[in-house]
């Protein structure tokens, strides 16, 4: 993703300030523009990932995020607080970009891709020829256990690990993408993901589950891959 | 805690709970079991661990902004929100 622009100072996605979303959606309330800039840039990079999910150009999900600041602004005085704002934009946007996601589906690789497996409850988190089948000594104990990654920290920052990580996102299932993406990415609560996607708290659990195991074996693939004797 | 009646967690169990372990949402016996398991093997250790590191790994990856042209559309329709239904 050559486009990106990475924010300095990290992830704001993480800086969780309820306090303060309050405070500026009173001043939009009154109209302040100041507020609804700083509103803006603070929850743009969040909106935006959630559109990306479902469309297949920036230049899309761009318009997405704009129109949902449109529809928020349209219904601030509806908004009663009892969601988080995030909650309550990450509902707009994703309802958004749904519709407009399927208005492009026949241009999304790999959407279709992930559409077409299954959110599938039963899937196995590892492989099952990882472990001992029940001929073997130990049946359901590790035939090849992971192995520890060397300086993980480092190695899952480069660019590298992280196309892996975008592509293994990249081909899930629609509603475990954006489950991973809400938690693990974003940083939401599981009772703000589970409000903004009407999910029940086991549901989201479980697209967790299975979201988290496929990425985590992408990564351990792609390590392994690069280095063969291990 | 019931003993010996509940079988012993296999590693394939294991990782199917690794979540809920995560969560924090294990019943008390569950994670008893959990936890015993993971003291006395290596390769769920290194799979947890590796869970650890991949949701970590997550929560790294870098966050992209609306574009300036995107952002100065957005404040020219707000100026028409405030304008049409403030004014």
């Amino acid at each position: 993703m050559p486009e990106q622009q990475a924010s300095p100072g990290g992830d704001p996605d993480s800086a969780r300030r309820p306090g303060r979303d309050e405070e500026l959606l009173a001043a939009l309330r009154r109209s302040d523009e100041d507020a609804f800039r700083m509103l803006v840039r603070e929850h743009g990079p969040f909106l935006l990932r959630l559109a990306l999910m479902h469309v297949p150009s920036r230049a899309i999900a761009e318009e997405v995020v704009q129109d949902t600041w449109l529809a928020a602004l349209d219904g601030i005085d509806r908004f009663e607080g009892r969601s988080s704002f995030r909650t309550w934009l990450a509902s707009i946007v994703l309802n958004k970009a749904r519709t407009q996601g399927r208005r492009e589906r026949r241009v999304l690789p790999f959407s279709f891709l992930g559409r077409r497996r299954a959110e599938g409850r039963d899937e196995p988190a590892v492989d099952a020829d990882r472990f001992q089948s029940a001929r073997d000594q130990q049946p359901g104990a590790w035939a090849r256990p992971p192995v520890d990654w060397d300086s993980p920290v480092e190695r899952l920052s480069s660019d590298e690990a992280r196309r892996v990580l975008f592509e293994a996102i990249a081909i899930l299932p629609p509603r475990q993408r954006e489950v991973i993406t809400m938690r693990d990415i974003s940083g939401l609560s599981a009772a703000e993901t589970c409000n903004a996607l009407g999910l029940t708290a086991t549901n989201q659990r479980v697209l967790l589950h299975r979201a988290r195991s496929k990425v985590r074996a992408a990564l351990e693939h792609h390590f392994q891959a690069e280095e063969p004797s291990r | 805690m019931t003993q010996g009646r509940i079988a012993q967690l296999s590693c394939q169990e294991l990782v199917e709970l690794i979540t809920e372990y995560l969560e924090g949402t294990l019943a008390p016996a569950d994670l008893a079991r959990l936890e015993r398991h993971l003291d006395g093997c290596d390769g769920c250790r290194a799979y947890l661990d590796q869970m650890r590191e991949t949701i970590a790994a997550l929560g790294r990856l870098p966050a992209e902004s609306l574009s300036p042209q995107a952002e100065e559309k957005l404040l020219v329709a707000f100026e028409g929100w405030r304008k049409g239904s403030r004014g």
